[in-house]
């Protein structure tokens, strides 16, 4: 069973150029670290964009509605909601301070007029419901609408309020609370195509909840071992297929994916499928346990191929064969020779997030020097881009970046040495129709589209 | 509230206005607790604005105030359900449509269960014109809404609808219903699934056989589990409706399919709701798909098993075991003789075998359903190697288990079977190194000579049990004097007083204070069994010693004994066990203390 899809979708590639569209958050250097954005996550129908950060706030922009005058302007996103999503929080009994970082947000399908997202930190998960109001009661009995009291002595005959129309006003409530049922940090969370449940997974065990009961969740998967020495593996990343409600998948530290089957048991501690790649040993080294663990997987939209991202590359995997990738890209494979200096300031742990496109073709994740990387499956064509304030004048083109792996450095090249690792783009998001995409560099969020000709 | 009333006549202001005044105005207070309990009156404002305003002003503006609090919609939800009269009766009944009809849509599933409910409820009360003019509409738009709310709501009123309107009307309901059985969101084909049962009973018959079954066979094969499930349970009621001889054409194709389903869940629906189902199919129906599917339920079974550990799967679990437990014991007796004995046994004997204990126990401890039946000799060489490894299973609460049923399955395998077999195990239970299974032991012979007569007692376990008196362990020696207490009120005064007193007065001279004070206690106990001459002449004297005894506690109960203060004994015994106790709370505290020190 296949859901038709009715998305147009220009091909990107090719003749594709990307151009700046909006940048936000503050210009200053000095970056305060509550402002740093810890996820960045598009809506099912691309008109909202949510980002989480540091200090627990969740932002979400709106699209302008679109301009048939000026299509150029179809990306503009203005700030729709912002919200306190997550405090920070102290468990006296462990000694552990919880910090209030999102970690992940995930939008469930439309149900009505409002919208509702899930947030999580490192324990707990919110369900949020971000509505609007044009209207507000008017008329009091007892007293007049600036809060002075009448004399009830005047009260002739009653009046019933009437609703007036008012500025609009969008509110954020917490409509759920999830919370008590992880012990380790939770790394992702991921809304089952049944529309009533949803995964959260931690390092070590992965939980079931129905989006409607919070006072309990179903263990479906415990990778921790009897004895805690033996810990040889944790969970990275997992997530629902898009279609199949009883498929899932997770990711480990050592490179592997595994594939679980809900109708089996309800414990899914047997995989159905193993995705893993024989390791090369010619690229054998004291890193390559570290390099090869997993930061994310995503699922295609049309739910064929899951895509996982490693330090180095990215890699697609059909779900039909699990001894290999169908595809793998090198997002930036000239670090290989700086691994040692990578590990020594910690940079060989960051957790890179990738994404597709709406039609699949294409798909995109970030490295350093503000750097982000798109890879066209069909065309096996690569691309190079930076976020930078000095590319952002409206409208500007993207112009390809090139690193020099060494050897001479030809015109226009940035040599490896002097690339700023500090400058890092571990998130970003693309709409799920439109060539929008959405990209986080440090505390900044940038927006850029397609040339449209 | 910082408004007072002043008291006073004469002024311009109607009096009784006030308390309705402010439970209007508290229909918008910032107080969620204020807002609740004004809506929860809102048949008083109602009543005072009378039914024109409450119609022209009042349910207009509760139309739009769905942003409110969950508990404050539910009550509202609710309390339109009843406010017909309140709106100028069946007549007017209509205007209750649009706050009820917003109040269908909004996210939680309780508010909108509720606006439906209460739309059920009023339905009736519109008379067949406004049914098609007002009522139907609004079903017909909320099954066509943009949001999966809406049209998860209008399942639930379909069903109301449809035996009062004229048949055009009714095939645009019956063309909606079909809709939102395929519609694109698994919430709404749920949704339909659940509705498919009872809007299948206010169907004609011809079209429950061209819509429902194509419908139901449709939504048993979803590709959702969640909605395959719900359609199992719409089998039920469908069924009933149904000629016997369509049932096996149009019933249990679809039946049988998900009895195999590959997702537990859908099997474990099937399971639940088996038993019900399987009266209304007529058994003979069901024989050729019986044992296939049972045996797909136990190899779940032990499939689930290894789960129990986990606290919150263990429901589930415990679930699926009790809905197989009951089946099969429910389908012996429908079964009868011959058939269970062909079906179902081997199932019982597999079952048997199962690696997990509780499994076993679970089949052990239903067996007087299948006795009734079939006779447990059937079992019994199965049974056997079952009973012998629960009984030695590591878990002693898996052997108490099995020792709670040691009487039941004595009574039924009989006294020849139970010497050969199981009397050694019973025994072997009294020097168990748990206490708890000694003490069930205990009681366990009770039960068994009440059930085997003295005679049998005298043979078999006397013997056992005194030979444990000379035991090295002062704990196995004790067992001989708790057995004894336990056994001779049902063993009579010839067996006490020949057989057990002598071996209990030699115990007062054992070198353990334990086991001295249990004497003493244990010649009070059996004190009413024996005859006066023995107690003069036998008891006094050892007790009249033991009273004399260095230890305190032996002094005690000998003391106690002779007295025969039967009740204070218990007393004095509840208050040292409370003693204890808080002297260990003490120490859990002290030691709590030291460790957050």
């Amino acid at each position: 069973f296949m859901r038709v899809s009715t998305r147009k979708c220009p091909r990107p590639g090719g003749d594709m150029q990307w151009c700046f569209s909006q940048v936000k958050g503050a210009i200053d250097d000095d970056v305060a670290e509550a402002d740093i954005i810890s996820t960045v996550e598009f809506n099912h129908t691309g008109e909202l964009l949510a980002t989480g950060d540091k200090g627990g706030r969740v932002v979400i922009f709106q699209q302008e509605i679109e301009n048939k005058n000026q299509p150029q302007f179809r990306s503009e996103y203005n700030v729709y909601s912002t919200f306190q999503s997550h405090e920070p929080e102290f468990d006296y009994l462990k000694s552990l301070e919880i910090e209030e970082k999102i970690n992940k947000i995930r939008w469930l399908p439309q149900k009505n007029a409002a919208q509702f997202l899930l947030s999580t930190n490192d324990k707990t998960i919110k369900l949020w419901k971000i509505s609007e109001r044009d209207k507000r009661p008017e008329g009091y009995n007892l007293k007049e609408e600036d809060g002075r009291y009448k004399d009830p002595n005047t009260i002739t005959g009653l009046r019933v309020p009437v609703l007036i129309p008012m500025d609009l006003m969008v509110e954020a409530s917490p409509r759920r609370v999830f919370a008590n049922a992880h012990t380790y940090h939770i790394n992702s969370i991921s809304v089952n195509s049944d529309d009533e449940t949803y995964l959260s997974a931690d390092d070590l065990r992965i939980n079931l909840w129905n989006l409607e009961i919070t006072d309990r969740s179903f263990n479906i998967v415990d990778i921790k071992p009897a004895n805690m020495e033996e810990l040889t593996e944790v969970i990275t990343a997992a997530e629902f297929h898009p279609l199949q409600c009883n498929t899932f998948v997770y990711s480990s530290s050592k490179g592997t994916i595994r594939l679980c089957d809900m109708r089996a048991s309800a414990l899914c501690d047997k995989h159905s499928k193993l995705f893993e790649e024989p390791e090369d040993p010619s690229n054998r080294s004291f890193f390559s346990e570290i390099i090869s663990s997993i930061s994310d997987v995503k699922f295609s939209h049309n739910g064929r191929y899951m895509m996982t991202r490693d330090y180095l590359s990215v890699k697609i995997w059909d779900l039909n064969m699990e001894n290999r990738p169908v595809e793998t890209y090198q997002v930036h494979e000239y670090l290989r020779s700086k691994l040692c200096s990578l590990y020594e300031n910690d940079c060989i742990f960051d957790k890179f997030e990738c994404c597709w496109n709406g039609d699949d073709s294409v798909v995109m994740t970030g490295s350093y020097n503000n750097f982000f990387r798109m890879f066209d499956r069909g065309q096996r064509r690569d691309m190079t881009l930076e976020a930078s304030r000095e590319n952002s004048k409206p409208m500007q083109v993207l112009k390809p970046r090139k690193v020099c792996a060494g050897g001479k450095r030809k015109k226009d090249e940035i040599s490896v040495d002097s690339l700023d690792f500090n400058k890092k783009i571990l998130h970003t998001a693309w709409h799920p129709q439109d060539n929008i995409i959405a990209v986080a560099t440090t505390n900044n969020l940038y927006i850029f589209q397609d040339k449209v000709n | 509230r910082q408004l007072r009333r002043n008291g006073g006549g004469g002024a311009d202001g109607d009096d009784s206005l006030y308390p309705i005044a402010v439970l209007i105005d508290e229909l918008r207070n910032e107080d969620v607790q204020l807002r609740l309990n004004s809506i929860k009156k809102l048949s008083t404002i109602a009543l005072a604005l009378g039914v024109e305003r409450t119609r022209t002003e009042l349910l207009p503006f509760l139309t739009d105030t769905i942003y409110d609090e969950d508990e404050v919609l539910l009550a509202l939800a609710e309390q339109l359900g009843n406010f017909t009269m309140l709106v100028g009766g069946p007549e007017y009944v209509h205007c209750l449509l649009p706050p009820l009809e917003s109040l269908a849509t909004v996210e939680e599933t309780v508010v909108r269960d509720k606006a439906v409910e209460s739309l059920r409820k009023i339905s009736q009360e519109h008379s067949p014109v406004d049914l098609e003019v007002h009522f139907e509409p609004l079903v017909k738009r909320l099954a066509s809404g943009d949001w999966f709310t809406s049209r998860t709501s209008a399942c639930g009123l379909f069903s109301v609808c449809y035996p009062r309107v004229s048949s055009t009307v009714k095939a645009e309901i019956r063309q909606h219903f079909r809709t939102l059985c395929s519609d694109d969101t698994p919430m709404v084909r749920r949704a339909a699934a659940s509705k498919l049962g009872e809007f299948a009973k206010v169907l004609e018959l011809d079209y429950v056989k061209s819509d429902i079954i194509s419908l139901f066979t449709a939504l048993a094969s979803d590709e959702q589990d969640s909605v395959r499930l719900l359609a199992v349970e719409a089998c039920v009621s469908i069924a009933t409706l149904l000629p016997q001889e369509d049932l096996e054409s149009l019933v249990m194709p679809t039946l049988r399919q998900a009895a195999e389903d590959k997702s537990w869940r859908v099997r474990y629906m099937v399971a639940d709701k088996f038993s019900e189902t399987f009266v209304s199919l007529q058994m003979y129906l069901c024989f050729n798909c019986i044992h296939s599917v049972l045996t797909i339920w136990l190899s779940d079974l032990c499939l689930l098993c290894p789960v129990s550990e986990q606290e919150l799967v263990s429901d589930t679990n415990q679930h699926v075991k009790s809905a197989l437990a009951s089946v099969i014991m429910g389908l012996s007796t429908i079964l009868g003789k011959d058939n269970t004995i062909e079906h179902l046994l081997p199932l019982f004997l597999a079952q048997l075998k199962d690696e997990c204990p509780e499994v076993r126990l679970n089949i052990i401890s239903n067996l007087d359903c299948v006795n009734e039946v079939i006779g447990i000799r059937q079992l019994s060489q199965s049974l056997l190697p079952a009973i012998v490894e629960l009984a030695e299973d590591a878990k002693w609460r898996v052997r108490l288990a099995i020792i709670e049923y040691m009487p039941l399955l004595a009574g039924q395998l009989g006294v020849e079977f139970f010497d050969e077999k199981l009397n050694t195990l019973c025994m072997a239970w009294l020097i168990d190194h748990v206490y708890a299974i000694r003490e069930a032991a205990t009681c366990n012979l009770m039960k068994l000579v009440e059930k085997f007569g003295a005679e049998w007692a005298q043979n078999t376990i006397v013997p056992k049990v005194l030979g444990m008196a000379n035991d090295p362990n002062y704990l196995h020696r004790m067992t001989t004097l708790f057995c004894i207490n336990a056994l001779s009120e049902a063993c009579g005064q010839d067996i006490t007083t020949k057989q057990m007193l002598p071996v209990v007065l030699k115990m007062s001279n054992d070198q353990v204070a334990n086991v001295r004070f249990n004497v003493a206690k244990s010649l009070q106990k059996i004190g009413p069994v024996l005859d006066s001459n023995a107690l003069q002449t036998e008891v006094k004297p050892v007790l009249e010693k033991l009273a004399t005894d260095t230890d305190m506690d032996v002094k005690y109960f000998a003391q106690e004994a002779i007295s025969g203060k039967h009740f204070t004994l218990i007393n004095v015994n509840k208050l040292k066990m409370a003693i204890i106790k808080s002297e260990m709370h003490f120490n859990l505290l002290v030691f709590t203390v030291l460790v957050l020190a």
